[in-house]
């Protein structure tokens, strides 16, 4: 579906089911130079179920309008935007990645709108490789090469998508490719990297949260999720084995298995 | 210790790698180290809410093997993978994958722009049986760059042809093509069998669907049937209304917009969905084990074919019986130049020659030769010779067989992995049987 933030368009994918407002609002952010469509596996499982899946697109990336936005608390302010501009009052929020820092910090920032909080690949800072900076802001392909490689475990880099037919690094080269990488994924990096808020906003989140971290993840290790889960009262972690960085694609059943639970049952659909 | 710091490199597997490992992991299969034949037709489901979760597309999964199969989908990732595509789909034959591709693109009313040398069963889908379905087709000479551009028209939906022409060694100029159909906005389809992902990726020149028989080189051992399809994932079905059973909600499956859900493998996920569906070719399991058993050798494979074709070109071309000699590596042929840049890796091993002496010679070789095959297929390891005219496209009438680049003298040589001098030695068999009737007829 289509709606406008501050002006601007935006796209969010409503995991094949229409939008209705009387549904309780689960709202997907994606990571850093990526898009809605990495949530395939985990929207259409809940827009089935009940509740209205909005897996976004933020300014500037896939189907969205706008120029990407700078910093990760300008995202925070604007993912709770979204949920005024559909029409809702709270939502429950996932994050991946990126998504974590910026998740963590509209919880923080909003606890009134906030429900619960999911994490997958989540810490409370990502700083970036200089190197790594620079290519993407300097609109060089090997950025978007390197994240790939980094960000899928062993097991991933062979394969074994879950759904057939799939090729996991490629899939990710593509849309990583889809728009401008020193407009997307260049802006987002050095976003990532400025944000020192996170574990002070890590204590201030009162909502049920959960941490998916997996045990082959080399952009925001087991250990640095753990840290942020540490500073969250009462926070959930689950740690998959064999799995990197992309678990939501690379082991999507396990994810959607976990995050079902925990939504269901810190979000049911009586809540709405 | 160097002030230098370290440049970063991406540590994805490369070819050989993958030809051997992608796609599968053992861990999650027992731990067999070979990819495990599932020989089943369909898959338990864990409760009620499983199955319609698979159903709708809310898991991935297999749910019946006409749709989807775990030794396919290994085959499937390991093609994706070594063409840099984003997913693939396995289908019974090369034949079925170009149908699947075309009606997964096409409906009633559609239109192609197609290269006219093709193999003759792709001819006849064009020309004859897709006519039937009401898409249409204008056939262009491969090498007639600005005639794909006259050739559109505002239904056309896509552009297709074969890499190097069957068998007349015709090379597309794949970069420029792609301009056109991009600029068309519509995509490029390539039938790259001759080439395998080694000596070509066509992504990597535009093209945006790939299409292998991968019974030929791909498999190489002539054991197994096979076809796929691959997308490259940067086509984008949004930018205009030409694809609405991508773009939009679709009856066919739903409501679903694969071109919004699915981005860069919607072209895979609806030809899937839609296509294994309602059409069903679907790959056997134990074919598509013995193809991947081909494609784990198949650098190796092709470096051989290349140099025996190479080889073989030499000979061709100093050989008193050979009239003309058509391949990519010779420095006269007109796609000399591009076949180096398309075909960095090597120039395949089709070969066509003309013989002197006309039919009744190419009869009489191809009825002497003994280590070369007489058979319709090509891209086995074994040394393979047919007569177009008289074989492969015997269905053709005169007129088409000129249209397509065919004569009468003209012999196809995919040329095997023996030792070079058992082939030569085979072909002077071939050659002096056709000199005879040449001989008496002089005196």
């Amino acid at each position: 579906m289509k709606f406008k933030v501050n002006n601007n368009e935006v796209y969010a994918s409503t995991g094949g089911r229409p939008f209705d407002k009387k549904k309780p609002l689960i709202i997907f952010v994606h990571g850093s130079g990526l898009t809605h469509m990495t949530w395939v596996l985990q929207t259409r499982y809940f827009a089935f179920h009940g509740y209205n899946a909005l897996a976004i697109d933020l300014p500037g990336h896939g189907l969205s309008g706008g120029e990407s936005l700078k910093s990760i608390e300008e995202m925070a302010d604007w993912v709770a935007a979204v949920i005024d501009a559909v029409g809702h009052k709270e939502a429950s929020l996932v994050g991946h990645s990126q998504g974590c820092l910026v998740t963590v910090e509209c919880t923080a920032r909003y606890p009134d709108k906030i429900k619960t909080l999911s994490l997958m690949g989540g810490a409370g800072a990502i700083p970036m490789n200089p190197q790594l900076l620079s290519l993407a802001e300097n609109n060089d392909p090997k950025a978007v090469d390197l994240m790939m490689d980094w960000a899928h475990g062993p097991a991933g880099h062979f394969g074994g998508h879950p759904v057939p037919g799939l090729y996991h690094i490629n899939t990710g080269t593509m849309l990583a490719k889809s728009r401008t990488i020193q407009n997307t994924l260049g802006v987002d990096f050095r976003a990532c990297d400025n944000y020192k808020n996170g574990f002070e906003a890590a204590k201030k989140i009162k909502c049920p949260t959960l941490s998916i971290l997996a045990t082959d993840d080399k952009m925001c290790p087991v250990k640095e999720g753990k840290k942020l889960a540490a500073l969250i009262d009462g926070s959930q972690v689950d740690i998959i084995d064999n799995c990197g960085h992309m678990m939501l694609l690379e082991e999507a059943d396990r994810v959607l298995t976990v995050l079902k639970k925990f939504i269901t049952t810190n979000y049911p659909l009586l809540s709405s | 210790m160097s002030d230098k710091k370290k440049e970063l490199k991406p540590n994805t597997y490369k070819f050989d790698t993958l030809s051997l490992h992608a796609g599968y992991q053992p861990h999650k299969n027992a731990g067999s180290r070979q990819v495990p034949i599932y020989q089943t037709t369909s898959y338990l489901f864990d409760d009620v809410d499983h199955a319609a979760a698979l159903f709708n597309l809310e898991r991935g999964g297999h749910i019946y093997s006409r749709i989807s199969n775990p030794t396919v989908g290994v085959l499937e990732e390991r093609v994706a993978s070594l063409e840099g595509g984003t997913a693939a789909l396995a289908t019974s034959s090369g034949m079925s994958a170009i149908f699947l591709a075309v009606m997964t693109l096409c409906e009633a009313g559609d239109h192609l722009v197609v290269s006219s040398q093709l193999y003759g069963g792709t001819v006849n889908l064009f020309r004859l049986t897709l006519p039937k379905f009401g898409i249409k087709c204008t056939f262009v000479k491969p090498r007639d760059t600005e005639g794909f551009k006259k050739a559109i028209q505002k239904n056309t939906k896509g552009i297709f042809g074969e890499l190097v022409g069957n068998p007349g060694n015709e090379i597309m100029n794949m970069p420029e093509i792609a301009k056109i159909a991009h600029e068309a906005g519509i995509p490029l389809m390539v039938d790259a069998t001759y080439q395998t992902p080694y000596l070509c990726k066509p992504f990597e020149h535009g093209a945006d669907i790939v299409i292998h028989s991968l019974t030929k080189w791909m498999a190489g051992h002539g054991s197994s049937m096979a076809g796929i399809l691959v997308e490259g994932g940067k086509f984008d079905w949004m930018q205009n209304d030409k694809f609405p059973t991508m773009t939009k909600p679709y009856e066919g499956y739903h409501g679903l917009s694969f071109a919004e859900e699915f981005g860069p493998t919607a072209f895979t996920m609806k030809a899937r969905a839609e296509g294994m569906r309602d059409f069903g070719p679907c790959l056997s399991p134990q074919n598509a084990w013995n193809v991947l058993q081909g494609i784990e050798t198949l650098s190796v494979r092709m470096k051989k074919h290349c140099y025996n074709a190479e080889e073989m070109v030499k000979y061709l071309m100093n050989h008193e019986s050979v009239a003309w000699v058509s391949h990519p590596s010779v420095p006269d042929h007109p796609d000399h130049e591009l076949a180096k840049k398309l075909l960095p890796n090597g120039r395949g091993s089709m070969i066509a020659f003309g013989i002197k002496g006309g039919k009744e010679a190419g009869v009489a070789f191809i009825n002497n030769v003994k280590l070369a095959s007489h058979l319709a297929n090509v891209g086995d390891t074994r040394t393979l010779v047919i007569h177009p005219a008289s074989g492969t496209h015997s269905q053709m009438d005169e007129a088409t067989l000129k249209f397509a680049g065919l004569s009468h003298d003209m012999i196809r040589l995919s040329v095997g992995i023996e030792d070079i001098e058992d082939i030569k030695n085979d072909f002077e068999v071939g050659f002096r049987a056709a000199r005879k009737p040449r001989l008496v007829s002089n005196q």
